[in-house]
């Protein structure tokens, strides 16, 4: 390591920790909230006929929670501890920072009693409605100010490639949240979106693919760009590499949203347009996975040992494979087949549970022992033995929703000699019942892994197991 | 899609080659060797936290990934619709699309059912063929409200009984499937009286299938009048105006006596869609006669 820094500065992790702790309470909750819908969609009686226990209310909540609180925390989290550790900077503005993580959980705690109140704005990932948004638009600008201020007041001459990619993350997003939340409220707690019809519509998935796009990947490669490097104590693979990937997926990502609007009322040529784009998105995606990869290498005897390392890794193929799948879903003939089934859900738990849960797991092993002066994880068994409840889940999960999708998107394109469709729609359901049970079983495995990192890191903040002096944890 | 104007297809189009091309560009620049730079494969002089970044060269397999999509996507927008209003070499559209794969699907099946509609509903329902084929249509156009299995739901006529609203002879089944249906009772409290005068119509309608209710059904049957009108004094309904036969003990609401009276003070309202734009009068020939099939 060729660290020349010579002052240390003292930085502000309390936010940081909060926001680690966050993750792991979030992320337990928001797959609770998974398991539960995935089993009544199996078992579809155990909603106990309760309005705000049904799949339709419980859904927004789910994924409002994974995406926002769990994946959210972590942003706020890794993304607060690395603009201060790579600009060698004290936070700025700590306590407009204390602000950002009290807002959030308040956004948090406020979707999770509107939501299965039914109080929603029937957008997908944006159902929230419009007294909440505000708040978000308030608390992303804080967020945005101690994120850039911190930039502005850094101690080094350059801005380190993550935090490149959280800055992109951090504008984008607020850009993604305005424009499509814009809306006209007819009461507190009911609002009307200003657009309409076909605009609406792609509108909305403008934000759904950037919020993807933006939140779960470039945010995301931020976290990888700090972690990897510093967990595997080797140099990042490309500099060269990691400004290409950056400019390109950054302009890119905003022309694939048509592609969720396939062989709709959307015109032609913004589905061309979102089609080509998706397919060019494929190489500027692979490039942060080849330059997480290809910093491992050199060090794969370390993946022996490390299961955290072993997390980042898997991420990193999951976030390899899901991309790659995502551009082949965008081409039309694929989507004509994949969409609308449960393929869809498959490919984006590909990516939600095999990158963004992954990666963040493994940022969180890291961050734990470093914010609380630990040597390691009080038990790197328990590390070892959620790695693979949670690959082994994954694969259960995806699997059987490659399997059911396909199933679905066949059954229900095929036709008799007489033209008249081979399978009503409740044949095709029926089929899948065996892989909705399959998902559920792949969901509970994940879900336990939380559990398990809880308990893991609950032991180490507490102090069990053993100790070390400050000298032990990340030097600063 | 039409009437873009020309800015805005030109602003479309200067933006997607500005993007590609910025691409492109920033692949060039990356790529050249810079002499002031560290050499090849060499560390940075930066340092983040520890951090270092090796001037590594882009893959070159990554390169020609990313070429070939690029120019996948010139070739894609050359032929497809993509560039503003430019509507691509091949002249293709969603539309145009649909049409053509309709037009084959017609030619291909067509035959079949006009081969069916040659033969009397009567004896279609005998083709054990032809049920087959019908009841495909009634999965796929019908079991949602009447149920896979035609025993109907409530509000919606269990079809596999011999009790029909609009009649359910061969030739009225068609009409119902053709033009669809709309049924209306309206709310007859206040031409009924009050709360014990319903009660006691009530009671009057259930002792038609046999039954007590609570009220007075002698009483009741004097004030039943204003409901003579369309299911007839006897109550035996009327097919002319979909009236349910209030006597056979055969509910399409329900029949218990809080349902009824229900029935009585807010009406009933039913809707069947006209089946005329979706399936053609052949399909609707083998589809009536499935239907006619189930309720021998």
């Amino acid at each position: 390591m060729s660290n020349s820094d010579l002052t240390t500065p003292q930085y502000d992790f309390a936010v940081v920790k909060q926001f680690t702790v966050m993750t792991i309470v979030w992320g337990i909750f928001g797959m609770l909230v998974g398991v539960i819908i995935a089993a009544q969609l199996a078992w579809p009686a155990l909603n106990f006929d309760l309005p705000w226990l049904t799949y339709s209310r419980l859904r927004p909540l789910h994924t409002n929670a994974v995406i926002f609180a769990f994946g959210g925390s972590a942003l706020f989290a890794c993304s607060l501890y690395v603009v201060q550790r790579t600009c060698q900077t004290t936070l700025f503005a700590p306590k407009l920072a204390s602000f950002v993580f009290w807002g959030w959980q308040l956004v948090i705690v406020s979707a999770a009693i509107t939501l299965p109140l039914g109080l929603t704005s029937t957008k997908e990932y944006a159902e929230l409605e419009w007294p909440i948004d505000i708040l978000i638009t308030i608390v992303w600008l804080s967020y945005a100010a101690v994120f850039f201020g911190t930039i502005v007041k850094r101690t080094t001459s350059h801005i380190y490639v993550a935090n490149w990619f959280f800055g992109a993350f951090i504008i984008c997003i607020a850009l993604l949240h305005v424009v499509n939340s814009m809306a006209v409220p007819v009461s507190l707690w009911k609002s009307y979106s200003i657009y309409s019809g076909a605009t609406d519509a792609m509108i909305q998935w403008w934000y759904g693919h950037n919020a993807v796009g933006f939140f779960l990947t470039a945010g995301f490669l931020g976290m990888m760009y700090y972690f990897i490097p510093k967990r595997a104590e080797r140099p990042v693979y490309s500099y060269r590499l990691s400004i290409v990937h950056f400019w390109a997926i950054i302009s890119l990502y905003m022309w694939a949203g048509p592609h969720h609007l396939h062989y709709t009322a959307l015109p032609d040529w913004t589905q061309s347009l979102g089609m080509a784009f998706s397919l060019i998105l494929l190489a500027p995606s692979w490039g942060g996975m080849i330059n997480g990869i290809m910093t491992l290498s050199g060090a794969w005897e370390k993946l022996r040992d490390d299961p955290v390392l072993r997390f980042m890794v898997v991420a990193l193929s999951f976030y390899g494979m899901s991309t790659f799948e995502g551009p082949m879903m965008a081409i039309k003939t694929v989507n004509a087949l994949s969409h609308y089934t449960d393929w869809t859900v498959g490919h984006v738990h590909s990516g939600a549970l095999g990158w963004v849960a992954m990666i963040t797991i493994g940022c969180v092993y890291c961050l734990i022992p470093w914010l609380w002066h630990k040597k390691e994880m009080y038990s790197v068994k328990l590390v070892n033995m959620h790695f693979w409840m949670a690959t082994i889940g994954t694969v259960l999960y995806i699997a059987s929703m490659w399997v059911a999708g396909i199933t679905q998107g066949l059954m229900w394109r095929a036709i008799n000699d007489d033209g008249t469709l081979t399978y009503t729609f409740v044949e095709a359901l029926k089929a899948t019942y065996p892989y909705y049970i399959i998902r559920w079983v792949g969901g509970v495995m994940f879900l336990g892994g939380m559990f398990v990192m809880a308990y893991n890191a609950w032991k180490t903040i507490r102090g069990a197991g053993q100790t070390s002096t400050d000298a032990a944890a990340q030097p600063a | 899609m039409n009437d873009m104007s020309n800015f805005w297809s030109g602003w479309i189009t200067f933006i997607v080659f500005l993007n590609i091309f910025g691409c492109l560009w920033i692949l060039w620049w990356t790529r050249r060797k810079h002499d002031d730079d560290v050499a090849e494969g060499e560390e940075l002089h930066h340092s983040f936290d520890g951090i270092v970044e090796y001037n590594n060269p882009l893959p070159q397999w990554w390169l020609m990934m990313f070429y070939a999509t690029i120019v996948f996507a010139f070739i894609y927008l050359a032929l497809y619709p993509g560039l503003g209003s430019y509507k691509g070499a091949l002249g293709w559209t969603s539309v145009n699309q649909w049409e053509h794969e309709m037009k084959k699907a017609d030619n291909r099946f067509d035959r079949i059912f006009e081969d069916y509609a040659k033969i009397s509903i009567k004896d279609l329902a005998k083709d054990p063929e032809a049920i087959k084929v019908g009841q495909r249509l009634f999965g796929n156009n019908c079991s949602l409200c009447h149920g896979s299995d035609a025993h109907g739901a409530v509000g919606f006529p269990n079809l596999t009984d011999t009790d029909w609203l609009y009649g359910g002879n061969a030739k009225t089944i068609k009409t119902t499937i053709t033009g669809g249906r709309t049924g209306n009772m309206p709310p007859m409290a206040a031409v009924v009286g009050d709360a014990t005068a319903i009660k006691d119509v009530a009671a009057h309608v259930l002792s038609l299938s046999g039954r007590k209710g609570s009220g007075d059904a002698a009483t009741g049957k004097t004030k039943f009048a204003p409901c003579a009108g369309c299911h007839g004094q006897d109550g035996k309904g009327n097919q002319a105006f979909g009236a349910p036969n209030l006597t056979d003990n055969v509910w399409l609401y329900g029949g218990d006596e809080a349902t009824i009276i229900t029935t009585i003070n807010h009406g009933r309202s039913g809707a069947m869609p006209s089946f005329k734009d979706r399936l053609s009068e052949e399909k609707i020939h083998v589809l009536t006669a499935y239907v006619y099939s189930l309720s021998k």
